[in-house]
């Protein structure tokens, strides 16, 4: 404490994490856990420790396969980062990106195979032997984007009614979408996958702007394999969200609108914040997140898939937004926090296939991890709290 | 009559603090004791300390002439003491037999045995003359009726003390009668009661014996006879202060700010009617539950009211609260926690909550930092807020005087026409108290309005150009200074004093 302390202020037997003077060790590693850069650290470690036994890891290959999959969980995961702030929990994110993977295919397909589709309800509509509704207009692909995200900002839209209208737990609201959604996505191609997208369409998902080539200098002929994507169309769309994302949470007044909201409702209602409104936001960004990740995903896969975001998706996305330090009871996140979450999350993914490790077994891996990191926020809160009063 | 309950030097500190000090009391058998005293006097703390909820910090109890210390609320229950509470504790959405034996259920074959508690609680209901079937739930009866159900959970107990604190709020004048009714049939049975309430002519009907507490010690004690209305109030106020108060600098101008004209919500508010002036501090009086901070919440748009109408500055008020706050009222709310600040946020965040769309630029709204720390140094200069770099510090790390300097300073950067202070001072030390007078008196120095509401006298008394009296929903009494404040406790708990 500063002997000079001016009478009035609480004693408190620490300075704020961010005037810690770094001296001992003890001090060395809470600066460390307190840290916005935790996670890209522990991400780094993590990396480094497993490098040695694991060689793959660090091959040009792998490493760009890793980027390509953090992509688009970065931008569902950027959404679920506002829902998370207003003390919210958006469930229906994974449901959102089934549906419009496949609203993207009924718009865009060239051609559909009768033997498959013939029987699902949307034949004959949207979807007949020339392809979709849009197939061969020119910028149809702009336009189905466009389409896909009103969609999207649509289904957000009624969640945020329900939850910030109708006062309706965000919980209860966004699980009865995913459910409703999910069916309804699958029914539409009775569970069938849809292909034969326009390559101006594919391009969003794989796109390759710059690629890295570690071949010999001389050689005149480079193999498709031996070039490694590095700067893609997924990679830019992503890191604009996320830095529109940062700029609108900490720079902008409904960024403060949304902390305020998660911190105390009540007295942000009382101060004046649009408190409605705001909430309604937050769930259309979140779901417009989920559309623009389905356009990428749907790209990359070259398919229209209405199971897109069913079975791990909602866990990686909430997962890595929590593992990134936001907190699940509101009025704590930074978009950078989610960054590095998304990136330990895709890391830990990829060294488990690695590993050879089986899909259950993944998954309780990332289970344990996910709980790992509540503890560890539930700690931190604790020790910060302890600091502050 | 020997004492059923005694309490021997008892005290109670709340972190050095006390609340209940040296206090000692006997409370015969049989007896009927009235507690009086004002909010904060000790009341709560003692009932508490007898209901096991709160352990004294020195002095002792005994019970049935026995050593008493309970360690849980289950523990005095078991005992034979059992509170009958404003806020009720039944479950709802269980039948009325299954709320009288919900801690010791009879069963038959490992079975609850349905037809006894049954019929054991239509025998406790027809004793009590509650004309409902044992199988009613809670849900479906009225605030008095489910107070009655409680009594019936106490004698199927067979509580030989029976604790009512301010049962009549929320009860309709045939619901207490029919109370009343019910209390002297306890005493005939020879139960014992210790019976609190605001409500002083009840306090002197119902009671034998009464007992005035004023800042945790025991005033006086004797019998009801003895003990006229205004005996009461005196004895619980019994105190001059000087020096706690600053100067006020400036008279009210003439011209009105605020008018509220005819406001009517059922069950809330009854026709009130005021007017702030400008540079005036209209004091709000009432003890709790008489509709001040409801008034409040309606003035700021928080509530519905269904009838009359609000202007500020000659407009007419309407919509939610954003709508109020651009039209000019700011309003500090009595729970700074719940309503008034973002604990974990630092102190300059909380202070720009209000006014943070000024700071906005552009079509997108991004925040103009620097006029934003400019704005908030200049505030926190200007209300005195103790604290370290105010960008930085979370708010909970203050004091509750300087966290309630940091709830009126976000107010201040709207630049308000009428401020509500509701319970500005509460839960804050005599010196911050002082600071937010010397605020108070700025602001209306400056021409704004203030509309102060406080559940403590004093403070009203010392700051107040005019002072409202509320009660049961319905503006009472208005007096301006000098005050009597034996005629305002009066208007208050609705008594006529010579």
């Amino acid at each position: 404490m500063k002997p000079d302390a001016p009478a009035g202020v609480m004693p408190r037997p620490e300075p704020f994490p961010a005037a810690v003077p770094r001296q001992s060790l003890g001090h060395r590693a809470t600066g460390l856990l307190f840290s916005d850069y935790f996670v890209l650290y522990l991400s780094i470690a993590y990396f480094l420790a497993l490098v040695p036994f694991l060689p793959t890891l660090a091959n040009p290959a792998n490493l760009a396969n890793l980027l390509s999959n953090m992509w688009p969980l970065l931008v569902v995961a950027v959404g679920q980062t506002f829902v998370l702030t207003i003390a919210g929990i958006d469930l229906s994110q994974g449901a959102v990106a089934g549906l419009s993977s496949v609203f993207a295919a009924l718009l865009l397909a060239t051609a559909a195979p009768v033997a498959v589709l013939g029987n699902a309800p949307v034949w004959g509509l949207f979807l007949s032997e020339n392809g979709g509704l849009l197939a061969g207009i020119p910028g149809a692909t702009w336009l189905a984007v466009a389409a896909i995200l009103a969609l999207g900002a649509l289904i957000g839209l009624a969640n945020g009614v329900a939850v910030a209208v109708l006062r309706m737990p965000a919980f209860m609201v966004t699980l009865v979408t995913m459910i409703a959604i999910a069916a309804f996505a699958i029914w539409l191609t009775q569970s069938n996958n849809i292909r034969d997208l326009p390559a101006n369409f594919v391009a969003l998902g794989k796109g390759t702007l710059v690629s890295l080539y570690f071949g010999a200098a001389e050689e005149s002929q480079v193999a498709r394999r031996a070039l490694h994507a590095f700067v893609t169309w997924p990679m830019i769309v992503a890191i604009t969200v996320a830095l529109a994302a940062h700029v609108a949470l900490n720079r902008t007044v409904f960024g403060r609108y949304v902390f305020a909201i998660g911190m105390n409702r009540n007295a942000a209602e009382i101060s004046g914040v649009p408190v409605r409104r705001v909430i309604v936001t937050v769930f259309v960004i979140s779901a417009v997140c989920a559309a623009i990740a389905s356009v990428l995903y749907t790209a990359r896969l070259e398919t229209g898939r209405p199971t897109l975001g069913a079975g791990n998706f909602l866990l990686d996305v909430i997962g890595a937004t929590v593992i990134g330090g936001t907190s699940l009871f509101g009025g704590k996140a930074k978009i950078v926090w989610t960054f590095f979450g998304v990136l330990f999350f895709v890391l830990l993914s990829n060294t488990l296939n690695l590993m050879n490790l089986s899909a259950f077994h993944i998954d309780m891996v990332k289970g344990g991890v996910i709980l790992t990191a509540a503890t560890l926020d539930v700690m931190r809160t604790r020790l910060m709290r302890d600091r502050a009063v | 009559m020997t004492a059923l309950l005694s309490f021997k030097a008892l005290s109670k500190d709340w972190f050095g603090v006390p609340a209940v000090s040296d206090l000692t009391l006997e409370v015969a058998r049989g007896s009927t004791l009235g507690l009086i005293g004002e909010n904060g006097a000790g009341k709560s703390t003692l009932m508490n300390m007898v209901g096991g909820v709160v352990t004294p910090s020195d002095g002792e109890m005994s019970w049935k002439g026995e050593a008493y210390a309970p360690r849980s609320a289950a523990d005095a229950a078991v005992r034979g003491i059992a509170f009958i509470h404003q806020e009720l504790n039944l479950f709802t959405n269980l039948s009325i037999a299954e709320n009288v034996f919900i801690d010791s259920f009879p069963k038959r074959f490992g079975m609850i045995d349905r037809t006894r508690i049954r019929e054991d609680t239509a025998a406790l209901l027809a004793r009590l003359e509650l004309d409902h079937s044992p199988e009613t739930l809670v849900a479906e009866l009225a605030p008095g009726e489910r107070q009655i159900v409680e009594i019936a959970k106490a004698l199927h107990r067979e509580a030989d003390l029976i604790i009512f604190d301010e049962p009549t709020t929320s009860l309709t004048p045939r619901e207490t009668a029919r109370l009343f009714d019910v209390i002297a049939r306890l005493k005939a049975e020879g139960r014992t009661v210790i019976y609190i309430s605001h409500i002083l002519s009840d306090v002197k009907m119902l009671c034998d014996e009464v007992a005035v507490l004023r800042d945790g010690r025991l005033v006086e004690a004797g019998p009801a006879e003895v003990f006229d209305v205004g005996r009461m109030i005196r004895s619980m106020i019994g105190r001059e202060l000087a020096g706690m108060f600053p100067a006020r600098t400036a008279a009210p101008q003439a011209d009105v700010v605020f008018e509220a004209e005819g406001l009517g919500q059922p069950g809330v508010l009854e026709a009130v009617s005021l007017n702030v002036r400008a540079g005036e501090v209209l004091g709000l009086f009432g003890l709790m539950g008489s509709g001040r901070s409801e008034l409040a919440r309606v003035i700021f748009g928080l509530d519905p009211v269904e009838r009359g109408s609000l202007r500020l500055g000659g407009r007419e008020l309407a919509g939610g609260p954003g709508a109020r706050i651009a039209a000019g009222l700011a309003f500090v709310t009595e729970n700074r926690r719940d309503e008034g600040l973002m604990l974990d946020a630092p102190v300059a965040e909380n202070m720009s909550l209000v006014a943070v769309r000024t700071f906005g630029r552009g079509p997108l709204a991004v925040l103009d930092r620097g006029a934003h720390e400019l704005a908030t140094e200049r505030m926190r200069g200007e209300i005195g807020v103790r604290a370290g770099d105010i960008a930085r510090q979370p708010v909970k790390a203050l004091s509750g005087g300087n966290q309630q300097k940091v709830v009126i300073g976000k107010w201040l950067m709207s630049g308000p026409r009428l401020f509500i202070l509701d319970e500005p001072t509460r839960g804050v030390d005599v010196g911050a108290k002082y600071e937010i007078y010397a605020l108070a008196d700025r602001l209306a120095a400056s021409g704004a309005g203030i509309l102060f509401i406080s559940s403590e006298l004093e403070e009203l008394i010392g700051m107040c150009d005019r002072v409202m009296v509320m009660s049961r929903g319905e503006v009472t009494a208005e007096f301006a200074a000098p005050f009597d404040r034996v005629k305002i406790l009066a208007a208050a708990f609705r008594e006529a004093v010579a």
